[in-house]
């Protein structure tokens, strides 16, 4: 009998600590994500989880505890060192420009140069180019969106989630953090995130997805990560737990101990 | 597993093929179409309006405020508002005047202190703006105050005169088919070409707008927000400088009075022109055509023999008219 | 109170007493510009500085921020009136919103003298002490008219701005002086004729000016003669004339007389200006003051302060000094 081949660790966090004057955010919190997995976060308000992702993506720099990035302890000082390390973030406000076009939003910051002098002296954007990724990157997360060209706010709630999730898998290299990423939407736009979510796990990127909504969490995740009193409660395999025994692991209400073993995620 | 593609239902499926949104140019046809109009209307009304001379004269007319709007439209761009401007203008000429006939200083090196100044300025305004978080509306209120009054006290409230031919020579003309065309008006149009490249093809450029649109945004993705606020007063500062030595090259003199409307011209100018006053949104181009629209009216009417209290009650019918048409066009791109 | 507080108290009110009392003696005079920058009112607050030392008067100034700015004089006067001036003298930024201010102020027996611009009524104020600018005008009117020597004339009016009584009372007058059929004194209208073939507006201004004078030219270049409200506007004139190539068979006429337009008057730009006298108005206007607050008396009516004909070539028939005099007596710098 072959042993399943253990999972590779993309990300993990051991006992992060991070304290805003009295309040103890983080006390001693662990984090395990794998390859090719959706992770979902969830927690009440106040169990941590925000905390815990904003550690994560670089936002904030936890008080002690380790984070380790393929096996490699790395420090994030900043939301842009996360990014230079490959972890890209969708936040709930999606951070686009309205007013810009796709193609300039998913490039936005990451411009692309004409090549040779045009680029160096003039520093002409090479926006054919851009364009041409844009659809490449969009087609191949199957996001029906015809031009590239027209303004971001033409769009609806949905499609503008499909783009910031886009940007953020293009440009990714090991992990996608997704915050509340079907809020805002109504069923069937819901649905279409969610369907770009799965396909931007099956390219291979491991996604974290915090969510409040327990029905599309049991849509799409692998794993779920329980956020309770500043610190990681348990993981759980939605396959093998039903949404009220969740809901109520998050609450207090049921405790670990209490689970059939197998509910447990391994 | 489904391969359908996900859905983008309400898309709106523009021209096939990569091309730059036509969204842009619609934003200045408005102007440019206000500008052909009244063109049309003063041609009528006086048989002196459409000639090489009069356009030639206009250009010449709006060129201070023109450059100045140039910097006014980058700061408008970026969601703020420049109120300094046309005393900022003021301080330059009589800076680079007076270092060139009381302190003696060649007129290149008096020039180039003179918009040193309204740089330096413009660096004072976009500190307070991005490291003391002030909005731009009263910043600039203060700066324009400081600016006046330092203009003031420097020149004795007098006009400074004999003027270095060098420091005047963008006053100068140069004969095209017979029609004399000045050498500031050159300038200005050039500096129009530049800005109008730079916000257009370039990251830089393209970050104003980013920053005008959605600071919080830029700040998460990356780009360096606090620093593309800063470089966009100062340029704009230094953009005011240069509209100093046009003025002075104008009007031959260093006038401690001049540009006190010239904020409100140059923002008039930039709102004619369908930038936005949220910010985010306009092309620099427009400012021209706003500027222009202004300069035609107020030479159309002085044609016709019209009292110029019509001039003032018209521009303000337009910037009315301006902003509605943003504000409409706004609501139906949503 | 602990003790030491009240006796410090104490001594406070006690010296504050003796500088009312002592300052009760010296009569307070006040002096509110239009603004504070133009050179005019510079001199202005120069001469009523000099003549309240000299009479032992104190002096209080104000300003408005801008031209047109009323809100400003009348926060200045109830100011000046709580600060125990008796007497206060005022360019009006607006001559009719003024008025009610003025009339607060004369109900609490403070004097108010309008200084060069009257308020509208005239007799709102206790005294006015003005230059005539409708007889500034007419003297430039009638040395145009003997510098054009019978010449057909193709005159260009380069105006204030509308509705101005200081405007329309130069115009006029220059018309008036020139032989044209013109308005009289108290009309607040540019008055108009054949002869003047462009009316533009150039709000006082060197720039604004260039830009009037250029429209004008481009509607009709054949002009001989340019009327213009004000030096500056003058200044800007000439160099639209210039860079048409028209400034030599041009004559160029216009009010103030500060230093800078003497100046340009003797380097030819200018062929004559009608001078004014802001350091009299202010002079006398402190003397009136002091009159009032030691003897009771107040002053009333119109006061002229005068105004001289200035210009390098004299004409027959028409009395002018030339720019020498016009420099010694010339105010701003």
């Amino acid at each position: 009998m072959n042993a399943t081949a253990q999972p590779r660790v993309v990300m993990q966090a051991t006992a992060l600590v991070k304290r805003y004057g009295q309040v103890t955010a983080l006390d001693g919190s662990d984090f395990e994500l794998r390859a090719g997995e959706i992770l979902a976060v969830i927690g009440d308000n106040g169990a941590g989880k925000s905390s815990l992702i904003k550690a994560l993506s670089g936002a904030t720099t936890p008080d002690s505890g380790e984070i380790r990035l393929d096996g490699v302890v790395t420090k994030f000082r900043s939301p842009i060192e996360a990014r230079r390390a490959g972890i890209e973030t969708v936040y709930q406000d999606l951070a686009v420009a309205p007013a810009m076009t796709i193609a300039e939003n998913l490039f936005l910051g990451r411009e692309m140069r004409r090549p040779g002098w045009r680029g160096s002296v003039l520093r002409q954007l090479d926006k054919r180019r851009m364009i041409e990724e844009s659809v490449a990157r969009l087609a191949e997360l199957k996001v029906g969106i015809r031009s590239m060209s027209q303004a971001l706010e033409t769009l609806s709630g949905g499609q503008r989630q499909c783009v910031a999730v886009a940007r953020a898998a293009a440009f990714a290299k090991h992990v996608v953090i997704m915050d509340e990423p079907t809020a805002a939407l109504g069923v069937k736009e819901g649905g279409m995130v969610l369907e770009l979510i799965r396909r931007v796990r099956d390219r291979g990127l491991a996604v974290v997805l915090i969510s409040h909504n327990m029905p599309h969490v049991f849509e799409v995740a692998d794993r779920i990560h329980v956020a309770r009193l500043g610190k990681r409660g348990c993981v759980l395999d939605p396959k093998k737990i039903g949404m009220s025994d969740t809901v109520a692991v998050m609450t207090g209400a049921l405790r670990p101990e209490d689970l059939p073993r197998d509910a447990l995620a391994h | 597993m489904s391969a359908a593609t996900t859905d983008a239902g309400a898309s709106k499926p523009n021209a096939p093929g990569p091309r730059w949104p036509a969204g842009l140019s619609v934003a200045v046809l408005g102007p440019v179409i206000a500008l052909v109009l009244a063109c049309t209307f003063f041609a009528t009304q006086s048989d002196h309006f459409l000639s090489g001379g009069n356009f030639s004269l206009i250009l010449q007319q709006v060129a201070v405020v023109g450059v100045i709007a140039i910097g006014q439209t980058l700061v408008i761009l970026t969601g703020g508002i420049d109120l300094s401007c046309g005393m900022l203008m003021a301080l330059g000429g009589i800076v680079m005047t007076r270092f060139a006939t009381t302190l003696g200083m060649p007129p290149v090196l008096a020039i180039g202190c003179g918009i040193g100044v309204t740089a330096l300025f413009g660096l004072v305004n976009g500190l307070l703006v991005t490291r003391i978080r002030l909005p731009s509306f009263i910043v600039t209120l203060g700066t324009m105050n400081i600016a006046f009054a330092a203009t003031q006290l420097y020149s004795g409230a007098q006009t400074v005169t004999d003027l270095p031919p060098l420091m005047t020579a963008l006053g100068d003309t140069f004969s095209v088919g017979g029609t004399q065309f000045a050498w500031g008006t050159v300038a200005m149009l050039a500096l129009y070409a530049v800005a109008w490249y730079v916000l257009r093809e370039t990251a830089a450029g393209r970050h104003v707008y980013a920053v005008g649109n959605n600071a919080e945004a830029t700040r998460l993705v990356g780009i360096p927000t606090q620093r593309v606020l800063l470089v966009v007063y100062v340029v704009a500062g230094a953009l005011y400088g240069v509209a100093s030595l046009l003025s002075v090259a104008r009007t031959g003199v260093g006038d401690p009075n001049a540009g006190q409307t010239d904020n409100l011209d140059a923002i008039t100018a930039v709102v004619l022109g369908g930038t936005s006053l949220f910010g985010g949104r306009g092309v620099v181009v427009g400012s021209l055509v706003g500027a222009l629209v202004v300069g035609v009216f107020r030479n159309g009417l002085t044609l016709m023999g019209v009292s110029s209290i019509y001039q003032v009650l018209v521009t303000g019918v337009l910037v009315i008219l301006a902003v509605t048409a943003d504000q409409l066009s706004r609501r139906g791109a949503r | 109170m602990p003790k030491f507080a009240s006796s410090l108290l104490a001594a406070a009110v006690l010296a504050g007493i003796a500088t009312v009392a002592a300052g009760a003696d010296q009569p307070v005079i006040g002096l509110i510009t239009k603004t504070d920058t133009n050179p005019f009112f510079v001199k202005m607050k120069e001469g009523a500085t000099e003549m309240a030392k000299a009479r032992g008067a104190k002096l209080l100034t104000a300003a408005g921020k801008q031209d047109g700015d009323n809100a400003a004089q009348v926060t200045a006067i109830e100011n000046m009136i709580t600060a125990g001036a008796k007497t206060i003298m005022i360019t009006a930024n607006d001559s009719k919103a003024i008025v009610p201010a003025i009339q607060k102020a004369r109900a609490k027996g403070v004097m108010i003298i309008a200084l060069d611009s009257p308020t509208d009524p005239q007799d709102a104020t206790d005294a006015l002490f003005a230059t005539d600018n409708y007889k500034a005008g007419i003297l430039i009117g009638e040395y145009a008219k003997a510098a054009l020597g019978g010449k057909p004339a193709h005159i260009v009016t380069l105006d204030l701005f509308p509705g101005h009584p200081v405007g329309a009372q130069r115009h006029n007058g220059f018309m008036k002086g020139f032989g044209l059929a013109a308005p009289d004194a108290k009309i607040n209208e540019l008055g108009k004729a054949p002869e003047i073939i462009c009316q533009a507006d150039s709000y006082g201004d060197q720039a604004k000016g260039q830009t009037a004078m250029e429209n004008c030219l481009q509607k009709n270049p054949d002009v001989n003669l340019v009327y213009t409200i004000n030096e500056p506007a003058a200044a800007g004139a000439y160099n639209a004339l210039k860079r048409a190539g028209k400034e030599k068979g041009v004559i160029i006429v216009s009010v103030d007389g500060g230093c800078a337009g003497i100046r340009n008057v003797k380097a030819g730009i200018i062929q004559a200006t009608s001078q004014q006298y802001p350091l009299k108005m202010a002079a006398l206007g402190v003397s009136a003051g002091v009159d009032y607050a030691t003897k009771g008396t107040k002053v009333s009516g119109y006061t002229d302060t005068g105004v001289t004909l200035i210009a390098d070539k004299a004409m027959p028939g028409v009395e002018s000094k030339d720019s020498k005099v016009g420099e010694s007596l010339c105010w701003g710098k």
